[in-house]
């Protein structure tokens, strides 16, 4: 059975303008020890995704309609207080800034036990010894004695193993990791890239991975969402989503990624940004983007569909397309 | 990106650029400190040849964006000279029609447009200050040229910054800095803001604008993959030092310095030939109190004594430069 199921997800943002969609029929489920990644460009609706599933969703946004369910469970109805105790034991959470993360006023070592003390059935002299372990774990050298430093003492880095380490120490079941590696230099990436694949492993832990990198994707995730203006566009093994991209969008976007291993004179490109949510088109929402578009895009909105290898949300695959 | 073309657009010899860090005089007196130095770019040399792209790549913390600074003129030079067109800088910053032909593309569009300024009147900012153009109908005419140029409507420079996407607010900076018609210009990351489909469009748009005005740039990233593309050139830094310099296709089918190679191992593999990356250890040191000698010895797999003792300069490598005692003698 899978860990998380997300299914219809809709959320909402009213305003004085009228109300927004935010996100819209959003579905897919991850299983135990699986990494699922979720790209797109900016606003396309992957952090909200994420912040909706870890309850943390921004007001005025709210979750319109649609469930989240964890081990079969509904989390999207819980009370606040409930919700906190699901997170941190059941979900944790990584995001892009580690320095907005971590508390500066209190040792990073007051800020494990805590964490553990919290959700484990452990006193505060385990909990620490558990809390050097996972320091260890996460790859900071010297643990026993840094684990009384104060975040600002560590390196960006550093610090976003901590956060890591945070996120882990509860041994959830679910990670969700909105843009862990963003903020850390190319080198610091790969460490820590390498360093979550295998605790997800050898852990079993399930891991949302948000990101708009689509190398660390690939070299990450088990499947790929891929989501365009509030809704995803495809879904499906990574190496075939990379390599054999069926949806115009995802095409492109692959397309656009600078290569490492030659120079080509020009990028591919999309061309025109994605829509503002006040204004998304009529139809599939990427059809003024679209190469391949055709009559039937500027009119029906896709739903997901059998693209072969992949699923996705592309009239190009339904029966009476166009050759 | 184009033919190299006879003299240097800018040279820069042996600049330098410290910063004082120290704590104010008073509490380095009582805690018997001495004063600290933040050596940002610690002596480097390079030129531009008119008409092709130099980028300069590194993590960071690496000196770079002090590069772009120094090379402008927002920064002076603690050490060193760097000619513009052959002249000293500081010359020709005094000079507004020299200071004209060079001009700064920056990382962020969303902070680098004045929000309550109409788009025509961030893009005539140029054209007014340098006196270009007097005929308010003359200025009018020419930002619409500008903005159909960077892909934009003439109609658009009515509307305000916040209406524009990310990837449009980085095509008006660029109308902007076109708009004194520089030969020069320095572009400090400018698409590491934006996302990777509208990052293509704008490096297409730079590589067509240089061929068609013979512009030359010094391109700063932190992304191999995007200097790959628009780069005759491209000098690693590593702690305010180069340590390799050299021609873009040769860099990338034959890094030599250690760290160069360890740059391009740590780039996440889009092919996923299932290759086992070896990231490299450690972190970069702080430039306040850099390790003796190679300042990349404490991370680098070929270190020895020598490393660890004897500061490496730059030497040519067939045709490129690289400081490494490990590539002089041949044991890497």
């Amino acid at each position: 059975m899978s860990l998380l199921q997300v299914k219809n997800l809709r959320v909402e943002f009213p305003t004085r303008r009228g109300t927004l969609v935010a996100l819209d029929d959003v579905s897919f489920d991850i299983a135990p020890g699986e990494v699922l990644g979720v790209v797109g460009e900016s606003g396309a609706g992957k952090s909200m995704t994420g912040a909706a599933i870890i309850g943390l969703l921004e007001p005025p946004g709210r979750i319109a309609s649609g469930q989240i369910l964890l081990e079969g469970q509904r989390i999207d109805n819980l009370p606040y207080e409930k919700m906190r105790r699901i997170r941190g034991r059941q979900i944790g959470a990584i995001f892009q800034d580690p320095l907005t993360t971590l508390n500066p006023l209190y040792t990073i070592g007051r800020q494990l036990v805590e964490t553990i003390t919290t959700h484990l059935p452990v006193g505060p002299g385990e909990a620490r010894e558990k809390a050097i372990g996972w320091l260890e774990l996460v790859g900071i050298p010297a643990a026993r004695e840094r684990i009384d430093s104060y975040p600002h003492e560590f390196s960006g880095g550093m610090r976003q193993r901590v956060v890591i380490a945070l996120a882990l120490c509860a041994e959830p079941k679910l990670i969700v990791a909105d843009e862990p590696t963003t903020a850390l230099d190319v080198s610091i990436q790969a460490q820590v890239i390498a360093m979550l694949k295998t605790l997800a492993r050898e852990k079993g832990t399930a891991m949302m991975l948000v990101t708009h990198d689509m190398g660390v994707i690939a070299e990450t995730a088990d499947r790929v969402a891929v989501m365009y203006a509030g809704r995803i566009s495809e879904i499906g093994p990574v190496r075939q989503l990379v390599r054999h991209a069926r949806h115009p969008y995802s095409q492109g976007l692959m397309g656009s990624i600078p290569p490492l291993d030659r120079r080509v004179e020009r990028l591919a490109q999309i061309d025109g940004a994605m829509p503002r949510l006040s204004a998304i088109p009529r139809g599939c929402a990427f059809n003024p983007r679209c190469p391949k578009v055709f009559d039937r895009c500027l009119v029906d909105r896709p739903e997901l569909m059998d693209a072969g290898t992949t699923r996705a949300a592309c009239w190009l695959y339904a029966e009476g397309a166009p050759a | 990106m184009s033919v190299a073309g006879s003299a240097p657009m800018l040279e820069v010899q042996n600049v330098a650029r410290h910063f004082d860090v120290s704590k104010p005089i008073l509490q380095r007196l009582i805690a018997r400190e001495r004063r600290r130095t933040l050596r940002a770019v610690d002596g480097i040399s390079f030129d531009i040849p008119t008409g092709t792209t130099l980028s300069l790549v590194g993590e960071s913390g690496c000196g770079k964006s002090t590069v772009a600074r120094l090379v402008v003129g927002l920064y002076r030079p603690s050490f060193g000279r760097v000619l513009f067109d052959g002249q000293d800088l500081a010359e020709a910053r005094a000079d507004s029609a020299q200071r004209s032909r060079m001009q700064m593309i920056f990382q962020d569009p969303y902070a680098s447009l004045n929000p309550r300024w109409r788009v025509v009147d961030i893009v005539a900012e140029p054209i007014r200050a340098f006196k270009l153009l007097k005929d308010k109908k003359a200025i009018l005419a020419r930002v619409g040229e500008l903005l159909t140029q960077v892909g934009l409507s003439p109609l658009d420079g009515q509307k305000y910054p916040h209406e524009f996407s990310g990837g449009q607010r980085q095509r008006i900076s660029i109308a902007r800095a076109l708009s004194s018609n520089p030969e020069f210009l320095v572009c400090d990351e400018p698409t590491s803001a934006l996302d990777v489909s509208v990052q293509a469009q704008i490096l297409n748009l730079m590589k067509e604008l240089q061929t068609r005005l013979g512009l030359t740039y010094l391109f700063i990233s932190h992304n191999l993959a995007v200097v790959r593309q628009v780069s005759d050139r491209i000098g690693v830094m590593y702690l305010g030092k180069l340590v390799e310099l050299s021609p873009a296709e040769s860099l990338f089918e034959r890094p030599r310095h250690p760290y160069t190679r360890a740059l391009m191992e740590a780039i996440p593999d889009l092919e996923m030939t299932g290759r086992q990356r070896i990231p490299v250890g450690g972190e970069v040191p702080s430039p306040i109190t850099p390790p003796p000698g190679c300042t990349f010895h404490p991370r680098c797999p070929l270190a020895n004594e020598r490393c660890r003792v004897e500061v490496p300069v730059m030497k040519p490598a067939n045709d490129a430069m690289v400081a490494c005692h490990a590539v002089e003698e041949g044991r890497d």
